[in-house]
């Protein structure tokens, strides 16, 4: 269980954003139904499903990329949301370094947008270019400000798209499987990291999963979804929930080996029927204290 | 100098200023077929311009706006490959426009001159057009460049940050077109894509950033419409072709460089 700071425990919950029953369908396939939710400053939620169970429909219906066909998204006025993509695919005829493609967004970008550049509503100002280097410092990657976007790895392309993320000083943060791509201690330490992020900027978070076991540690609220909400509440309550039994299977309950000493839980849900590989850490024994 | 070699030399160097970071959008976008589609529809604008006689760069503009805008919307429906509704498109409109010259009895014009452009022949009108071409230009890359270059990296992330992307599209297939209308004069409709594509090709090698290549695209254009014209002038063959087999040459050439990126 994630720490709760005093001052959180003090206020009471501002939401940042609430999405009220909302339908979308696509090609008369019904996506998402009668999805209600909400995420409150300072809190990260998570959205756990199967592959196919709309996490990423939902993410880009609270971005506003998708239109639902019924219910609406509410949205805290002026609300600066950071959206971290899965990956991005830099085409190999386009150079780009790290540096650039964090000063990507605004009007203009590089040493030109900065003494020329005016100010637009992407991005309230360009960033000063110590700021590039601080942001990617605080996600661990300082080193590689002047690689090409072409030579990072996997796990530095995500700090990289959370450091852009982080520069528009995001009020809401959206993370689309922030660690995929990334091996087992990367994830581990990309989850600390958003937990960290939280602490600082006291934003919301909003990330999806399909990786419980890793999320444990560092998420508030749990939203298992299969195109309905089927269960929500803290990691500890989704554990004991039937639907989440269901939906993931006994397996997710038990049967938990430790092979990596560094508090990793691993669990790949492609369908519901189909539930396999698990690498799970020391954590396993708080779950079943509950 | 004379007057005429003086209006070539402005016109060339004007279209590859422009061509250079265009071309690197075209590049990016992994449009350069999308170019040939539109240059070839640029013929049928001439005859529809013969045939209602209006001014011809009005008409290949119109034509390349339509065609963009179809292009557009046969991306959208996914039965039809792009590659294929862009050989369909390119080819019937080259096609139809030199049915449609052919059948206006009366009027006799220099195919070869649209298809592979007379630079020679360029007026200070048409350098007008160039002018207003670059005036148009440089304000949408003022306008548009880093946001454009977010979209080509990134769709979903651009339209998450508010990029309006048909806005952006509709700008860029204009200026296009506005571009292929213009340059049509320089290197002809069969050779307008190249003079986009290879110096961006070529700028790749040398660049770490989006805006060094463009500018190192500009430059290299610039130098094969020189060394284009200087060439066609001692070896007495035509400019336009002239002009694209140099920049082909420095392309071949810039691989012998050691590059660093």
């Amino acid at each position: 269980m994630p720490k709760i700071t005093e001052a959180e425990t003090m206020i009471k919950p501002q939401p940042l954003i609430k999405l009220h029953e909302i339908k979308v369908s696509v090609n008369n396939e019904l996506l998402l139904d009668n999805i209600s939710l909400s995420v409150n400053q300072g809190e990260i939620v998570t959205l756990l499903g199967p592959n196919g169970a709309g996490k990423s429909t939902l993410i880009r219906t609270s971005l506003g990329l998708i239109q639902p066909q019924h219910g609406h998204v509410w949205k805290r006025a002026n609300l600066s949301i950071g959206y971290v993509p899965q990956t991005v695919h830099i085409e190999q005829t386009l150079p780009m370094s790290v540096k650039r493609f964090l000063d990507l967004g605004g009007r203009f970008g590089g040493r030109f947008g900065r003494r020329f550049g005016r100010n637009n509503d992407l991005q309230p100002k360009n960033t000063p270019e110590n700021m590039l280097a601080e942001t990617l410092e605080k996600v661990g990657c300082q080193k590689i400000l002047h690689s090409p976007m072409n030579k990072i790895s996997g796990g530095e392309l995500r700090r990289v798209l959370l450091a852009r993320a982080l520069l528009k000083k995001p009020e809401l943060l959206i993370l689309d499987e922030p660690t995929s791509g990334v091996d087992v201690s990367g994830q581990s330490a990309i989850y600390s990291l958003v937990t960290e992020i939280r602490d600082e900027f006291q934003c919301g978070i909003l990330l999806v999963s399909h990786n419980l076991h890793i999320v444990m540690a560092s998420t508030d609220r749990v939203i298992c979804l299969n195109k309905h909400i089927c269960c929500s509440g803290t990691p500890q309550d989704i554990l004991q929930a039937p639907e989440f039994v269901t939906l993931f299977g006994e397996e997710a309950n038990n049967g938990l080996h430790s092979t990596s000493g560094v508090g990793i839980y691993r669990h790949h849900h492609d369908h519901v029927h189909d539930i396999h590989g698990d690498i799970h850490g020391d954590i396993h024994g708080d779950i079943h204290k509950h | 100098m004379q007057e005429f070699i003086l209006r070539a030399l402005l016109g060339g160097l004007g279209v590859a200023m422009v061509c250079g970071p265009l071309g690197c959008l075209v590049v990016w976008q992994r449009m350069a077929f999308f170019g040939a589609a539109l240059s070839h529809a640029a013929l049928l604008g001439i005859a529809i311009g013969l045939f209602f006689s209006i001014n011809f760069y009005l008409s290949v503009l119109l034509v390349c706006v339509g065609m963009s805008a179809l292009l557009m919307m046969m991306e959208k429906n996914r039965n039809v490959p792009s590659d294929t509704a862009l050989g369909v498109l390119a080819h019937a409109s080259l096609a139809l426009g030199i049915v449609m010259i052919s059948l206006m009895p009366s009027v006799r014009i220099d195919l070869m001159g649209y298809l592979f452009g007379d630079i020679l022949s360029i007026s200070w009108g048409d350098l007008a057009w160039i002018a207003g071409m670059i005036m148009v230009t440089i304000v949408f890359l003022i306008t548009y460049w880093n946001t454009i270059i977010l979209l080509i990296v990134d769709r979903e992330l651009a339209l998450a940050e508010g990029v309006g992307e048909q806005k952006l599209r509709l700008c860029f297939l204009g200026l296009l077109s506005l571009v292929v209308a213009v340059s049509m004069q320089i290197v002809g409709i069969l050779l307008i894509v190249s003079l986009l594509v290879i110096p961006a090709a070529t700028a790749r090698r040398f660049s770490a950033s989006p805006e060094s290549m463009a500018i190192m695209a500009a430059i290299i254009g610039v130098l094969s419409v020189v060394l284009g014209l200087v060439s066609s002038f001692i070896l007495d063959t035509p400019t336009g072709p002239s002009i694209v087999s140099v920049s082909a040459f420095l392309y071949a050439f810039s691989h012998l460089i050691p590059h660093k990126n």
